[in-house]
């Protein structure tokens, strides 16, 4: 639960002090779910749809406790104030937080239901059942149903914590492959995304930005425009709006190439990127730290990680709506977190949080914190000058890429030992980048791009990272799994931020969990130990990241017999966030004139699993995510600006480059739900810089692995 | 200038002033929600239609080069009622996440199972080459091809 990092706890006033998930946060069953006398239940969770496909799950959740068919059940997509406050639909927590909170905010509905309608039989309500919405006598006899009493305000109550959920034996519905509920839309080409918003009287807008991060608009020159297009300052930035896309999309260029700026560099230099790392100034935190008495090294590691900055890459540019209305302002959004949000939007439109409803539609894919939120502010500004009138501001691929936050670029530099035994005996990690939360809604001031942009502009704050108790950001996964004697790991956020950080799918974990695998695979080589035998060795304490570990050897039949010259399999294991799913990953390398990924062998452990071709789906989705970021992806930049403003900049994996996947749920499936969204991808970074080794005897030391990386390491 | 061609079947006009791309006709004028914005540059797949028959991005295309042709979007393969036998393999492989990419590789597998009934693993990687997928739901799309591919053999054959 990240609770410690900015979930809202403040008015909570449960009887129980401990109630589960997002309920602690929103304790009135009334704010999840509502009965229809139409026969339908709506259930109104503050977690959104982002394609990981959370709705579908939560439904199952419900039905279950309920003793509902599937198709009685409705999920509200969320809005303020209409939804629970559930903060950020991210950290694979949706389960945790907002799945316990809707199976016991049912499990109550329903016992207060059947104890109401069995008051009024006369009888005991544990001799009531359930069929299809309606209560029934032991002698079959209805009593009543769902929809008869929806009208009661039965639900006018805060949850007590005191209705036990359905023991995991007695679920019929979660726990089993259902189909999306969200899929058949997107195959059929239905209108489905925030992007295809048609509000009558809609207006098409974009925004020209300057050519530079730091700029200052000195002109724009006259000339005809398309359409009905017309232009829009907002201080250092302009908009076009016209009736139609086209006419917006042709007088945006027409402006961009009229406007004269004084842009001034700020970025660092691409090729310098460790160094400016280390010359930064920075904030030193300890991350975990313990120095028990160890045993002298025998053999030891000292090796030095580097990752570039990141680009989320969703396929459909971000894309808002904005409406406004005698002073109040309503914007449907693909943000991840509503609430958030609509604290930003306060604070830089300067009006009331009653004053702004936000409304989710779904976008297309989010891997974190991209421009969803940058540009629901956006449409906002602009639709501001054009009251009563809807206005759709999408992104361009440019400003995807370019002007999106992106993922930080950092350094691990780790020092590790083993004894004569081949036992860890000391390890230390030092991190350095950029903290990875923008987020908007935690800070005094708004974190939403073109804040910084207006006159007076908003001085965006520079990102941070979540403490470990949140799941951390850079030094997420930072803590190796293995037990060691002499521990000492440490972070330096930096106190500059050229490049707009924030999270993405697995934050500190891409650079953690290969740095520290890659140091493991290496001190196994050092003292002659078989790399898995080796790290089994330090898992004694944690028998589920053994499991995963064991049953990804047996499937890809580790160590099998040698390859070819040039091809290889590595394996790496994680817990992700220490506190979240395990997930093992062996991965075959074939490395020709570039580094491929062939074949993907996961294992992983998620605990109770709702849905598990969805939580399929998600691991792999995840793994050939992290292929892509393994081989290809970096963003690039001058001294102006990010220049990977394109798919041929910024290239990322191919239908011909996606390796083929094999992948086991293992695991008790009665434990807690522990979030599939994102534990597959640290390790599969980490295996393919294994497989690397094992092909080339290469120990790649620059993410990307790509043959210039590559070939570096080899100096 | 006024431009008439046949859209997923049905003859269509539009007013289409220089500057309009045929992407912009189809989902402004013209009504439809399938073919998707993503990049612009004919880099990523999403806007992908056929015309005559061959899948090709619509994003960069003057509408004006669509007179006369025969353009074909995703609306047209299948509804749900009456779905194309690969709107049925997607949905049966549950091949997608958030989706946005699916408009455009439907199209052009749709393509190639017109010109290749019985494509191998390797037609159909090359077939989608052009399209982009961010979540990672490769692997099911390509075995959903395969299965509407078997779909339709078993159809012909019957």
């Amino acid at each position: 639960m990240n609770l410690a990092f900015g979930f809202p706890m403040g008015q909570q006033g449960g009887n129980a002090p401990e109630l589960p998930g997002s309920l602690r946060a929103e304790p009135r069953l009334s704010r999840w779910l509502r009965f229809s006398a139409d026969g339908t239940v709506t259930v109104t969770p503050g977690k959104v749809e982002i394609g990981q496909g959370i709705l579908t799950a939560l439904m199952q959740i419900a039905a279950d406790e309920l003793d509902l068919p599937v198709d009685r059940v409705r999920i509200a997509p969320a809005s303020t104030p209409g939804s629970p406050n559930e903060g950020v639909t991210s950290g694979s927590l949706s389960i945790q937080e907002s799945g316990t909170a809707v199976r016991h905010a049912c499990a109550e509905a329903r016992a207060i239901h059947l104890r109401i309608a069995a008051q009024r039989a006369g009888i005991a309500a544990e001799a009531v059942r359930v069929e299809d919405g309606v209560f029934l006598r032991p002698d079959g006899a209805a009593i009543g149903a769902y929809w008869l009493q929806a009208e009661d305000a039965l639900l006018e109550v805060e949850a007590r914590g005191d209705v036990p959920p359905k023991a995991a034996g007695a679920r019929g519905v979660a726990g089993r492959s259902l189909p999306r509920l969200d899929l058949p839309d997107k195959v059929f080409g239905a209108p489905r995304y925030v992007h295809d918003l048609r509000l009558p009287a809609m207006l098409h807008a974009r925004m020209v930005r300057p050519p530079a991060r730091v700029a200052t608009l000195l002109g724009l020159r006259d000339g005809p425009l398309p359409g009905d297009a017309s232009v829009l300052h907002l201080g250092n930035l302009l908009a076009v709006v016209a009736s139609e896309e086209w006419a917006a999309d042709a007088a945006a260029a027409r402006v961009a190439a009229r406007a004269t700026w004084d842009a001034r560099g700020s970025l660092p230099d691409e090729n310098g990127l460790p160094a400016w790392i280390e010359a930064t100034p920075a904030q030193r935190t300890e991350v975990a730290r313990h120095d028990n008495p160890a045993p002298p090294a025998v053999h030891s590691v000292s090796a030095r990680f580097t990752r570039p900055y990141l680009a989320h890459g969703s396929i459909g540019p971000s894309c808002a709506v904005a409406r406004w209305e005698g002073g109040a302002v309503e914007v449907w959004t693909h943000s991840q977190g509503i609430y958030n949000l609509r604290a930003d939007l306060v604070t830089v439109l300067g009006v009331e949080a009653g004053q702004v409803t936000l409304r989710h539609v779904e976008g297309a894919g989010c891997y974190g914190h991209n421009g969803a939120d940058d540009v629901a502010l956006d449409a906002a500004l602009v639709a501001r000058a054009w009251p009563g009138r809807p206005v759709r501001v999408l992104w361009s691929r440019a400003e995807e890429l370019a002007w999106s936050p992106h993922s930080p670029a950092a350094i691990a530099e780790i020092e590790a030992a083993v004894d004569a035994e081949g036992m860890l005996c000391r390890w230390r990690t030092v991190l350095r980048g950029n903290g990875h939360s923008s987020r908007p809604g935690r800070a005094k001031d708004p974190t939403l791009l073109s804040a910084a942009y207006l006159d007076p502009p908003f001085a965006l704050p520079v990102a941070i990272d979540a403490p470990m108790a949140g799941g951390g950001g850079g030094q997420r996964n930072a803590v190796p799994p293995y037990r060691v004697p002499s521990l000492d790991v440490s972070m330096h956020r930096l106190l500059e931020m050229p490049i707009r950080s924030s999270a993405l799918r697995g934050l500190g974990a891409l650079l953690n969990v290969w740095a520290t695998e890659a140091t493991m695979d290496e001190l196994a080589a050092r003292s002659g130990q078989d790399p898995i035998a080796f790290r089994l060795r330090h898992l004694e304490d944690d028998p589920r990241a053994a499991a995963v570990l064991r049953e990804v050897a047996a499937m890809c039949g580790w160590p099998g017999a040698p390859e070819g010259e040039g091809t290889g399999i590595g394996i790496a294991v994680a817990r992700y966030k220490g506190t979240g799913g395990w997930c093992a990953v062996a991965a075959e390398v074939e490395a020709a004139e570039v580094v491929r990924c062939r074949r993907l062998w996961i294992a992983a452990d998620l605990g109770e699993v709702i849905n598990p071709d969805g939580a399929a789906n998600q691991i792999e989705g995840g793994a050939l995510q992290a292929v892509s970021i393994a081989l290809k992806e970096a963003v690039h930049f001058d001294r102006l600006n990010v220049t990977s403003d394109s798919w041929d900049g910024y290239p990322v994996l191919r239908f011909s480059e996606v390796p083929a996947v094999e992948l086991r749920l293992v695991g008790p499936r009665d434990a807690p739900p522990l979030g599939a969204g994102e534990p597959s991808l640290g390790p599969t970074i980490a295996a393919i810089a294994g497989g690397i080794h094992a092909a080339l005897g290469i120990r790649p030391r620059a993410m990307p692995f790509t043959p210039d990386n590559l070939a570096a390491a080899m100096e | 200038m006024e431009v008439a061609f046949t859209l997923n079947g049905a003859p269509v006009r539009v007013e289409a002033p220089e500057g309009m791309t045929l992407l912009h006709a189809l989902r402004g004028p013209l009504g439809l929600s399938g073919p998707r914005f993503g990049c612009g540059a004919e880099a990523c797949g999403c806007c992908y239609v056929t015309i005559d028959g061959e899948p090709r991005p619509s994003c960069a295309l003057p509408a004006e080069a669509a007179s006369g042709r025969m353009i074909g979007t995703v609306e047209g393969l299948g509804t749900p009622a009456a779905p194309h036998p690969l709107q049925a393999a997607f949905l049966a492989e549950q091949a997608g996440q958030c989706g946005y990419c699916l408009s455009g590789i439907l199209v052009s597998a749709a393509a190639l199972l017109a010109r290749d009934p019985d494509p191998g693993e390797a037609a159909v990687r090359a077939a989608l080459e052009p399209h982009l997928c961010r979540c990672g739901a490769q692997n099911r799309m390509i075995r959903a091809v395969l299965r509407a591919a078997r779909a339709m053999r078993g159809a012909v054959a019957a």
